[in-house]
C-alpha cells in the first residue's frame, strides 16, 4: 500500500475511535450537569406531576447507560433520532444549521485565507519598513478585540449610521444567494479580521524562517526579484505551517463561531449547540458535538497530509 | 401655526403631501422633529388603521428547542407566535377579559359551575368548525393524568368538565369567581380535538396562520381571512416574529429599520433609545416583580423578627433607580400592586429604615453567623446588582447578610424553591387569586417561601367563591397585610415592560398582563 493511503487509514481508523472517545466523555458530562430535560423545559412551572409524566415520556427514567447505547445505535444506524425538547428529527435540524454554519465558514475562509497568505507575502517582501508594520499592527489590532466589540462597532457604523447592510443576518432558504451574501456581509467582515492576524503572522514567521537559508541567498545573489523568490522557493518550503494555521482557522470558523452567531442572530450550529445544552437536550448535544469533533479531526488530517505531501523528504521515507 | 401643521398632517395621511415634505414645512415653521412627527402620529391614528404591510417583531426569548405545541410554552417567543396562531377561550385584554373562542360566559350563584358560548360559526385554520368537544379535549390535555403541561397547575381545581351543544361547562371542587381569567393561560390554546393527534400542528382559530416556523430563529405568519374578526384586526397581510435574544443585536435592528418593534429594552439604554427621531420607547406598568424569598419553615428565616429586619434594611427606591433606572416602582413585600383589580391602595408602605432594621435584628436574637442569601444573573435582570445594594444597606444595619452567586445554568431547578433564601422573579397574574394560588397557599407546588397559613388559606378560598365585590377586597386587603407583616417574600420592586416601536406603527395601547400589548401588537396595530 502507498504510504499515504496507508497513513490516511490509519488517522482516519484513529479518528473514528476518537468520536467513540469525544462522544462518552460528553455524554459523560451532560450526565453530571445538574437538572434534566423535563426540569429545563418546565422551569418555573413544574409540578411533581408533570415533571413525572414528561420524563416518562422522553425516556428520562431509563439507566443512563441504555440512554447512550440507544443513541450510539441509532448512529450507527443513520438514524439520528429526535430531539427531546421540540421532538423534531435531529438530522434534519442538524442538516439546516450545518448548512447555515457552512455556508459562512465558507465565505469567510474564502476571503480571509487568500487575504491573509498575501499580506504575509507583502509583509515580508516589505519586512520591517511601513506596510509590514501597518498590516502586522492593524491585523494584530483586530485580534486584540473580543469578536463581539467588532462586531457591535460594525454595526453601529455600518447597519445603524450608513444602512448599508442588515443588522442581524436574516437567511430564509428562499432568499437568492447575493441577498443571502449582502445579509451575511457584516458576519463575514468580523470572522475574516478575527482569524486574518493569525494566519497573516504565521505566513510571515514561517517565510522569514525558511528566508534565513543559504539557497535563499543564492536565489537572490542569481538575481532573482524578492517576489519570485519568496514566491518559488521560501513558499513552497513554508506550505506546511502555513497549512496548519489555515486548518486551525477553518475549524475556528466551523465551531468557534457561537458568539458572532448570537450578535448577528445567525441560525449556525452554535446557537442550537447552546441552547441544546440550556435544556439538556442530550441527544442534540452529543450529535452536535460529535460533528464538531469530526470537523477537528478531518482538518487536522487534512493539515497532517498536506504537511507530508509538500515535503519530500516525508513524501519518500527511505 | 400647530393648527396649519394639523391641517397639512391631514394632507400626509390622504397621499397629497409626503412624510419628507411635511417635515421640512414644519421645521421651517419652527417646530422640532419630535412635535411634528407627534402631531403627524395624531392624524394617522385619526385615520383610522391601514391595511396591509408586513409587521416585524424582534423579540427576546426563543430557543432552538422551542416546540409549537402550547404545553411546552414557557418563554417568549413560542407563547408570543401561539397567539398570533391560535386564540384562547377568553384573553386578557387591557381592561377585563376579551371574548375570543368562547363568545360569552356565566358563573352559576356559587361559582362552581361556569358555562362557556363557543363563538357560532368559527373554524380551524384547517377549515374543520370548532366544537366545544374541542374545547372540552384541550382542557383534558392539560389537566388528565398523563398531562405534560405548563398549566397543569392552575388546572388543579376542576371536579368535572363536559361538552353540552355548543357550551362547554366545568365545575369546580371550590367556587372560584375569577375561573375565567384562568382560562386565559397561554397554554390553553384551543386545538382540534385537543391537539390529541398533532400537538405541535399550530392549527388554530388565530388571526394568522403559521407558514414558515425556523425554532430559535424565526416564525411567519399569514392573515386569515376566515378568522371571525379579520375586518376589524390584523391590519397587516403578514407578520413576521424573529428572535434576536442579544440585546444589542435587537436595540440595532430596531434602529436600521430592520423590524418594527423589540421587546425587553434594557432599562439603562431605554431614555437613549428613545431619544431617536424614529423610536418610540413604550412602558408598562405590570404585575410582574423581583423578589428576596426566604423559606419561612427555616432557621434563621422561621423568625419573623429576623424577615422584619431585612425587610426594613432594604432601600426599594434605590434598587428602582438603579436597578430599573426608574422603569418600574417599588414593591411592598407582597405580591400585589396597583395593576391587580380589588387592590387596597391604604396598606401602608414599608419603610426603609435601619434603625427599626437593626433593633428587629437585635431583637431576633440571631448568632451573628452570615446570613447566605443566593443569586444569579439569571434570577432577574440586575439580580446580582440588587443583592449587592441590598447587601451594603444590611452591612449598614448591622446585619451580617452574604451573597452567594450561582450559576445562571440550573438555577430553577436547584437553587428556586429549593435553598431557603434566593432572588427570583414573578411574572404576576391577571388576578390576585391566582397569584396567591399560585405561590401562597399551602398545598401549592411553587409556595416558594413555604408560607403554610391556615387561615391565609381559609381567607383565600372564602374570598374566591365571593362574588360581592366590596367583600372580597377587604379579605385580600387582609391576606396582603399579613404577608407584607409577616410573610417570607420581600419585594423590593415590581418592573415595568419596556418595549420599543418604530413612529411608523400606530394604534398601541398598553396592557398591564405583559409586553408588547400583551402580545396582541400584531392584531391591533397598523403602519402608517
Amino acid at each position: 500500500m502507498h504510504p499515504i493511503l496507508k497513513l490516511v487509514a490509519q488517522r482516519l481508523s484513529l479518528g473514528i475511535l476518537l468520536l467513540f472517545a469525544a462522544s462518552a466523555l460528553l455524554f459523560g458530562l451532560t450526565e453530571i450537569l445538574p437538572g434534566d430535560a423535563a426540569q429545563a423545559q418546565l422551569g418555573q412551572s413544574a409540578t411533581p406531576e408533570n415533571l413525572a409524566n414528561l420524563r416518562e415520556e422522553m425516556g428520562l427514567n431509563r439507566p443512563a447507560l441504555t440512554r447512550y447505547a440507544e443513541w450510539i445505535g441509532g448512529i450507527l444506524t443513520g438514524d439520528m433520532g429526535n430531539a427531546l425538547s421540540n421532538k423534531l428529527p435531529i438530522g434534519e435540524q442538524i442538516g439546516k444549521r450545518l448548512g447555515a454554519t457552512m455556508f459562512l465558514a465558507f465565505w469567510a475562509a474564502l476571503i480571509s485565507v487568500p487575504v491573509a497568505i498575501l499580506l504575509g507575502l507583502v509583509a515580508v517582501r516589505y519586512l520591517n519598513r511601513w506596510p509590514d508594520k501597518l498590516i502586522s499592527g492593524s491585523t494584530l489590532a483586530a485580534i486584540s478585540l473580543p469578536e463581539f466589540m467588532i462586531a457591535y462597532i460594525l454595526i453601529f457604523v455600518f447597519a445603524v449610521k450608513l444602512g448599508w447592510a442588515p443588522s442581524f443576518a436574516n437567511v430564509p432558504p428562499d432568499m437568492p444567494l447575493l441577498e443571502k451574501l449582502h445579509s451575511i456581509s457584516l458576519a463575514i467582515a468580523v470572522l475574516t479580521m478575527v482569524v486574518l492576524a493569525h494566519m497573516m503572522r504565521m505566513t510571515r514567521a514561517a517565510i522569514l524562517n525558511v528566508m534565513q537559508s543559504a539557497y535563499i541567498e543564492t536565489a537572490e545573489l542569481k538575481g532573482l526579484s524578492s517576489f519570485e523568490v519568496i514566491r518559488r522557493h521560501a513558499f513552497p518550503n513554508a506550505v506546511a505551517p502555513i497549512v496548519n494555521v489555515v486548518m486551525i482557522n477553518l475549524a475556528y470558523l466551523v465551531v468557534g463561531v457561537v458568539v458572532v452567531e448570537a450578535v448577528f442572530a445567525y441560525p449556525g450550529m452554535g446557537q442550537y449547540l447552546v441552547d441544546a445544552v440550556v435544556k439538556r437536550d442530550v441527544p442534540v448535544v452529543l450529535t452536535s458535538g460529535i460533528i464538531f469533533s469530526a470537523v477537528y479531526i478531518i482538518l487536522n488530517m487534512i493539515a497532517d497530509i498536506v504537511s507530508i505531501l509538500s515535503n519530500p523528504r516525508l513524501r519518500h521515507p527511505k | 401655526m400647530s393648527n396649519e401643521l394639523k391641517l397639512l398632517s391631514t394632507k400626509v395621511t390622504a397621499g397629497t403631501m409626503t412624510r419628507r415634505e411635511f417635515m421640512s414645512t414644519a421645521a421651517a415653521l419652527g417646530v422640532t422633529a419630535a412635535v411634528a412627527s407627534t402631531i403627524l402620529a395624531d392624524a394617522a391614528y385619526a385615520a383610522g388603521p391601514v391595511k396591509g404591510g408586513t409587521f416585524r417583531m424582534g423579540v427576546q426569548g426563543g430557543e432552538s428547542t422551542n416546540s409549537q405545541d402550547p404545553a411546552t410554552w414557557a418563554s417568549d417567543v413560542p407563547l408570543a407566535g401561539g397567539y398570533i396562531w391560535g386564540e384562547t377561550l377568553v384573553y386578557p385584554g387591557p381592561t377585563g377579559l376579551d371574548a375570543k373562542v368562547a363568545e360569552s360566559w356565566e358563573g352559576s350563584a356559587d361559582a362552581k359551575t361556569w358555562r362557556f358560548k363557543i363563538r357560532e360559526g368559527i373554524t380551524f385554520s384547517n377549515g374543520a368548525a370548532v366544537t366545544a368537544e374541542d374545547v372540552l379535549a384541550t382542557m383534558q390535555r392539560h389537566s388528565n393524568e398523563d398531562s405534560k403541561s405548563g398549566a397543569l397547575g392552575i388546572m388543579k381545581g376542576i371536579e368535572s368538565m363536559r361538552a353540552d351543544g355548543d357550551v362547554f361547562e366545568l365545575t369546580l371542587a371550590i367556587g372560584n369567581a375569577d375561573l375565567p381569567y384562568l382560562m386565559a393561560d397561554y397554554h390553553l390554546i384551543i386545538q382540534p380535538n385537543g391537539g390529541f393527534d398533532d400537538p405541535a400542528a399550530a392549527i388554530g382559530t388565530g388571526l394568522y396562520t403559521l407558514e414558515t416556523d425556523e425554532p430559535g430563529v424565526r416564525m411567519t405568519f399569514k392573515k386569515n381571512q376566515n378568522h371571525w374578526a379579520a375586518d376589524e384586526m390584523g391590519h397587516y397581510d403578514t407578520v413576521e416574529l424573529i428572535v434576536l435574544n442579544d440585546a444589542t443585536a435587537r436595540t440595532a435592528a430596531l434602529q436600521s429599520g430592520q423590524v418594527d418593534t423589540i421587546n425587553r429594552v434594557e432599562p439603562k439604554i431605554a431614555k437613549l433609545l428613545g431619544r431617536a427621531p424614529t423610536i418610540e420607547v413604550k412602558t408598562t406598568s405590570g404585575r410582574g416583580h423581583y423578589v428576596f424569598i426566604a423559606h419561612v419553615d427555616t432557621a434563621p428565616f422561621d423568625n419573623n423578627e429576623l424577615r422584619l429586619a431585612l425587610k426594613h434594611a432594604m432601600n426599594r427606591q434605590e434598587m428602582v433607580d438603579k436597578i430599573l433606572q426608574g422603569f418600574g416602582s417599588v414593591g411592598n413585600d407582597m405580591p400585589i400592586n396597583e395593576a391587580y383589580p380589588l387592590f387596597d391602595e391604604t396598606i401602608p408602605q414599608r419603610s426603609f429604615d435601619l434603625e427599626k432594621a437593626a433593633a428587629h435584628y437585635k431583637a431576633s436574637g440571631h448568632d451573628g453567623s452570615p446570613i447566605i442569601l443566593r443569586t444569579a444573573d439569571g434570577a432577574f435582570p440586575g439580580a446580582v446588582d440588587a443583592a449587592a445594594l441590598f447587601q451594603q444597606t444590611c452591612q449598614a444595619a448591622g446585619i451580617p447578610l452574604e451573597i452567594k452567586r450561582e450559576p445562571n445554568d440550573g438555577y430553577w431547578s436547584e437553587v428556586w424553591n429549593v435553598q431557603p433564601y434566593c432572588a427570583s422573579y414573578w411574572g404576576g397574574r391577571p388576578v390576585q387569586d391566582q397569584m396567591y394560588t399560585t405561590a401562597y397557599l399551602s398545598s401549592a407546588d411553587w409556595n416558594d417561601t413555604r408560607w403554610k397559613r391556615p387561615e391565609f388559606d381559609a381567607m383565600l378560598l372564602e374570598a374566591r367563591a365571593e362574588l360581592d365585590e366590596g367583600k372580597r377586597k377587604e379579605i385580600y386587603s387582609k391576606m396582603g397585610r399579613l404577608l407584607n407583616e409577616e410573610g417570607g417574600v420581600m419585594v423590593p420592586m415590581f418592573n415595568d415592560f419596556v418595549d420599543a416601536i418604530s413612529t411608523e406603527i400606530q394604534g398601541w395601547e398598553t396592557n398591564p398582563s405583559g409586553p408588547q400589548m400583551y402580545w396582541s401588537a400584531f392584531a391591533k396595530t397598523w403602519k402608517a
